[in-house]
């Protein structure tokens, strides 16, 4: 499904090397996590598989089912399949939440070559979504995510992923900020969207939200490298222990 | 005082060949306006009211000719259409101007005792202080035609003004007033085109009770010059709402002179300006008065600015003693779309009241590209999702429109123009 390789990323402002060749392969129907300490790179890896200005890939690739991922622009990458639910949600006044959702699954399925959703069918399908994440109608009037509180946001993220329905969800630091039962919800919602023809890449710093989602492979991240890979046992090593032992026996 | 012989010979200059029925009001009415502009002369660069705007093009004795491409707006709404072909009222193209409740007559062809005799050039009269607007003492003396309107009730329909122009070389002034009565209601339109070089003043007059709306969408023909004046006198209870959607054009001055007299009144003027291109120029100009009591003011003012446009706002909050609970509201703002661009503003407030309530706010910005991304990276195209933005940017001015239906045809032009002005 997406496939990165020897990810050079260096800031384009500034000489700045924050990617120092990161190596990644994951599978169609698969959950990857990524652990890492703080300022490792785990959204900036985010960000440029996504298209985010402000970045100079300098060396390696990064492919989504054989698309070269970093040659697209943003909205192209998100025709194709890819979604980011991002650390931090943008707060974005004046741009009504529905309006916000028509435009992008409509926007999509137009660059697919997919007819649009009618506004009936789309009510519905909103309603049934945000009734499952316990979202609001209130909060669907709203601009996007402005006065949402940070895990209203969060959940908002979740459903914007099950309404586009991609193929390659990468979700960054999406229980920071929810709630015991949130995570519950949040959790349930990804489930709910697994199956053979998606992957997952969950980024994280805590075990509680693998202990719902469950991922195949664990792999942590450290100055901008993969550096160790394993199961979900790497992630209950780091809950105990932190960092410290595995970045010894990387150097 | 008189003035210095250049002035003169500029002034003279600019009304060579104009003129008026020398007879009744209009002649009495239009001779004063005359007296008046002979003392102030034409506006210069250097005076303090035009320190942002060149006035230059509106002054000089000729205006150079235009292509056209003027574009009426409001087709969508069940108006009676009053349509003015350069600067000329037009009965053949123009609905049976009959609606109840409303009394509608053609400057150029009223009689010698009509109700307008009392207002017309007296709320532009008292508008020249503090500060002078010699332009509009042009229209009230010289305008080639306007309408009257007495509204005595609630209109059905609204009433819509159509300016269309044929030759674009044409010089136009034009001159109208709007006088509700107590507890009437109006929603006036203007839209389109009518000159190469357009000058206007309406009058309005709002009696107690009465609800008055105005909403205009300034024509689109790139070249055209525009001084429009709005003077508005607000009594006890009444509302005024006015608001301006524009685009292109290389100069557009529009004055608002609003002067609540009653207590409780409320007191709106709004706009959007749209600009692109290095000779664009757009200037709204705002004075309120508030000498009552509990009265409501709010300015709200949009521009969208790229390729090197000016936006300039002029807005003054003038609170007079005894004028307590006011509540006055303004904002005016510009998004950039690149560093070229500009926006000039001068917000002021002049409070002589202990107990009152104003807030001024002037800012200008780029699109966020944040906000843009995080669009982006849901599958919204670059450019969709940039109009979305601008789009939202103009929310809080596009509310102040309070008939949906006026709204919403406003808002799907203003789409048209992003699209076709993207790239
Ligand atoms: N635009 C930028 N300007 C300056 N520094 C940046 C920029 N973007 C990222 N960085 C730096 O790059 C490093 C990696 O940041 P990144 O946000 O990817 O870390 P992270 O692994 O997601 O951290 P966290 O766990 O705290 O979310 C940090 O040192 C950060 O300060
Ligand atoms: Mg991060």
């Amino acid at each position: 499904m997406l496939e990165i390789k020897n990810l050079h990323v260096k800031l384009e402002e500034e000489d700045k090397v924050i990617l120092r060749g990161v190596d990644l392969k994951v599978e169609a129907g698969k959950v990857h996590a990524i652990m890492g300490p703080n300022g490792s790179g785990k959204s900036t890896l985010s960000y440029v598989l996504s298209g985010r200005d402000g970045y100079e890939v300098t060396e390696g690739s990064a492919t989504l089912e054989d698309q070269e991922l970093l040659e697209m622009e943003p909205e192209e990458r998100a025709a194709a399949g890819l979604f980011l639910a991002f650390q931090y949600p943008v707060e974005i006044p004046g741009v009504g939440n529905m309006t916000f959702l028509r435009t992008a699954l409509n926007a999509q399925r137009k660059a697919r070559g997919e007819d649009e959703v009618s506004a009936g069918d789309f009510l519905k399908l909103v309603r049934e979504k945000a009734a499952s994440l316990k979202i609001d109608a209130d909060m669907m009037k709203r601009p996007v995510n402005v006065g949402f509180s940070g895990g209203e946001k969060k959940r908002n993220e979740i459903l914007q992923m099950a309404l586009l329905e991609p193929k390659m969800c990468i979700l960054d630091e999406t229980d920071s900020g929810l709630d015991v039962d949130a995570m519950k919800l949040v959790s349930e919602g990804v489930n709910a969207l697994r199956d053979e023809g998606r992957a997952f890449l969950v980024i994280t710093h805590y075990q509680r939200l693998l202990d719902h989602i469950k991922p195949d492979v664990v792999h942590i991240m450290a100055n901008g490298r993969i550096v160790q890979t394993g199961g979900p046992e790497l992630a209950l090593e780091v809950e105990k222990n932190g960092y410290a032992d595995i970045l010894a026996g990387v150097q | 005082m008189a003035l210095p012989q250049a002035k003169l010979d500029q002034l003279s200059a600019r009304i060579a060949g104009l003129h008026f029925p020398a007879t009744g009001w209009q002649g009495k009415a239009r001779g004063e306006a005359l007296e008046r502009l002979g003392a102030m002369g034409l506006p210069g660069k250097r005076d303090e009211y035009w320190r942002y705007t060149d006035p230059t093009a509106l002054t000089a004795p000729e205006t150079k000719a235009v292509e056209g491409r003027g574009e009426a707006a409001f087709e969508s709404i069940d108006a009676v259409k009053l349509v003015f072909v350069d600067g000329v009222f037009d009965a053949a193209a123009s609905d049976d101007p009959a609606l109840a409740g409303v009394e509608i007559t053609r400057l150029a062809e009223v009689a010698d005792i009509h109700w307008a005799g009392d207002l017309y050039g007296q709320l532009e009269a008292a508008g020249q202080t503090p500060v002078q607007r010699p332009l509009a003492a042009i229209g009230s003396a010289f305008a080639t035609d306007g309408v009257l309107i007495r509204a005595t009730a609630a209109a059905g329909r609204p009433v819509a003004l159509v300016y269309r122009s044929e030759s674009y070389s044409s010089d136009v002034i034009l001159h109208h007033v709007v006088k509700l009565e107590e507890g009437a209601e109006l929603t006036l339109l203007e839209s389109g085109d009518a000159a190469a070089r357009l000058l206007t003043v309406m009058e309005v007059d709002v009696a107690k009770d009465a609800r008055f709306h105005h909403v205009r969408s300034q024509g689109r023909t790139p070249e055209r010059l525009v001084a429009t004046h709005i003077f508005a006198r607000i009594a006890e209870g009444a509302l005024f709402k006015s608001f301006t959607v524009a685009a292109n054009g290389v100069l557009t001055r529009n004055e608002a002179v609003l002067d609540i007299v009653g207590d409780d009144a409320v007191a709106h003027v709004a706009g959007v300006a749209v600009g692109d291109g290095r000779d664009f120029l757009h200037d709204d100009t705002v004075f309120i008065t508030h000498g009552a009591e509990r009265c409501e003011s709010r300015q709200v003012f949009k521009k969208v600015l790229k390729n090197g446009a000016t936006g300039v706002f002029q807005g003054k909050i003038l609170v007079k003693p005894g004028a307590q609970k006011t509540d006055g509201y303004q904002i005016s703002q510009s998004l950039l779309l690149d560093g070229d661009s500009q926006f000039l503003a001068k917000p002021e407030l002049e409070i002589y009241a202990d107990d009152v309530k104003c807030s001024h706010g002037s800012t200008s910005g780029a699109i966020d590209d944040t906000a843009l991304f995080y669009l982006r990276s849901r599958g919204v195209p670059e450019k969709a999702a940039q109009s979305l933005l601008v789009l939202a940017f103009l929310a809080e001015a596009l509310a102040e429109i309070e008939d949906e239906a006026i709204a919403e045809d406003l808002r799907a032009r203003l789409e048209g123009w992003l699209d076709r002005h993207d790239g």
